[in-house]
């Protein structure tokens, strides 16, 4: 028979619908994602799901993909990261923590879960920008300008192609951010209704507190002072909401 | 019988190109108010944000279009030309009824061979106003109130609960735009800018063309959660 009424194939990627994209400024870096939650594809049930998720005091990670996956993967981070605070007694850098999402994404290799990781966040000490990203089982890409994941994530290349340059201020880095993601998301059925920014920057001020943060020395991390050097900008964005 | 959705070689051919969509139309007593949004997609690709899902036959007749945006196009513009055929005949417009008849005809004569659409055509005849629903597997049915698409869900819960007979021109306005706006919030596959039009008994009149983000801003401040 033919017309049969052929379902458009759902992958589990892009079932819930959402975006994430991570830029490198100079000093600072942004990640920013959208807060739509739907169910096959078309149905929106909630515009303030939140997909990045902070992971350190300079570091944030955001999992789009599958929403049951994003929550699961963000917990066994925590588990895992919370786990390695504890016995080390420091903070984990972005690289390790990459290294240990990429790890547990290959333990499940044949079974893997729905989710396109970006991370971002500053080096310990120097205060490097950082970005990387990785596919569903775990392959990192770490590139030195920005790195997208997502159901728009071709809409979201071509706006940071085109809008990137190196070496943004916080502020400059925030209106090319937004300005990308929203309208990548203009261009996606499934990705928009509002928008998450954070800005994480260093201010420039060498703190011992800081510093010793990072530092080797086990001590209880209840004791570790908040560094003075993080300050991270979160705002909502409004975009269009159809 | 033959595989239409396949190529020469077998290969599922891009047939399918569907953009969620979703209208709406209903009669109350000073005529039909037609209301619709503007996206088209491919998949989850947004490949338009400035549709005219509502197709101006003639004078007194509107059609609106869901489904294959290619067969919308092409069959609106057919009927408008046997319409316009009709009416240099007959020296006579065609009534609602038989234009939607041409229509139904025409997309029965097609059924089995993929045509994808949902339309509503609406007209002021010597009969007064109607509206008529007609689609690609031949189904054509006289109403009240109709709404096509994959929005149409959303867009009838609102319209249902505030359809009357006896609504000013504003209030059905309203109406048509509120229920189109809330389709486009929980439809993905719906959105841009929402059109409106009346037809009344001197012909058919553009109401309004409001874009779907000033709409939610709007209701948003004068409802504030």
């Amino acid at each position: 028979m033919f017309h049969q009424n052929k379902k458009q194939e759902t992958t589990e990627i892009a079932y819930n619908g959402g975006a994430v994209v991570a830029m490198k400024g100079k000093d600072c870096v942004a990640i920013a994602a959208d807060r739509r939650f739907g169910v096959n594809q078309g149905q929106t049930v909630a515009t303030d799901f939140d997909k990045v998720f902070e992971m350190g005091p300079q570091l944030y990670c955001g999992l789009p993909g599958l929403a049951t996956d994003t929550l699961t993967v963000r917990d066994r981070l925590k588990f895992r990261l919370n786990l390695y605070e504890l016995r080390e007694g420091r903070k984990m850098s972005p690289n390790v923590f990459c290294s240990m999402l990429s790890n547990l994404l290959y333990e499940r290799r044949f079974g893997p879960y729905f989710v396109e990781p970006v991370v971002a966040g500053l080096k310990p000490k120097t205060y490097e920008p950082f970005v990387c990203n990785m596919d569903l089982i775990g392959c990192m890409n770490e590139p030195e300008d920005f790195v997208v994941g997502g159901t728009c994530s071709d809409q979201l290349y071509g706006m940071c192609e085109a809008l990137w340059e190196p070496d943004l201020s916080p502020d400059d880095l925030f209106e090319t951010i937004s300005q990308a993601l929203v309208n990548a998301c203009d261009r996606d059925a499934i990705s928009g209704w509002g928008a998450t920014v954070h800005i994480i920057q260093n201010n420039g001020k060498i703190d011992m507190f800081g510093e010793a943060a990072y530092s080797c020395v086990l001590r209880p991390l209840s004791l570790q002072p908040a560094g003075e050097k993080d300050k991270i900008t979160t705002r909502n964005v409004k975009t269009r909401m159809d | 019988m033959v595989d239409f959705t396949k190529d020469d070689f077998g290969r599922e051919i891009k047939l399918k190109f569907d953009h969620g969509t979703t209208t709406l139309g209903f009669c109350y007593d000073n005529g039909v108010v037609l209301a619709v949004d503007s996206r088209a997609t491919g998949g989850k690709f947004i490949g338009s944000q400035s549709m005219k899902k509502i197709v101006e036959i003639n004078k007194f007749l509107l059609g609106t279009m869901a489904g294959g945006a290619a067969d919308c196009v092409y069959w609106d513009r057919v009927l408008a030309k046997q319409c316009r055929m009709y009416e240099l005949r007959n020296k006579e417009r065609i009534s609602t009824a038989a234009a939607s008849k041409l229509m139904a005809n025409m997309a029965y004569s097609y059924k089995g061979m993929g045509l994808s659409m949902g339309m509503m055509i609406t007209g002021w005849d010597k009969r007064g106003p109607s509206l008529y629903y007609v689609d690609s597997e031949g189904n054509r049915v006289k109403g009240n109130a109709f709404s096509v698409g994959s929005g149409s869900v959303y867009a009838l819960g609102v319209l249902d609960s505030g359809l009357r007979a006896n609504l000013t021109d504003e209030e059905a306005y309203e109406l048509g735009r509120r229920a189109i706006y809330h389709a486009t919030f929980r439809d993905s596959y719906s959105g841009g800018i929402i059109r409106v039009y009346h037809m009344k008994s001197t012909g058919w009149e553009r109401i309004s063309e409001e874009d779907c983000k000033d709409l939610h801003y709007k209701y948003e401040n004068e409802n504030p959660k």
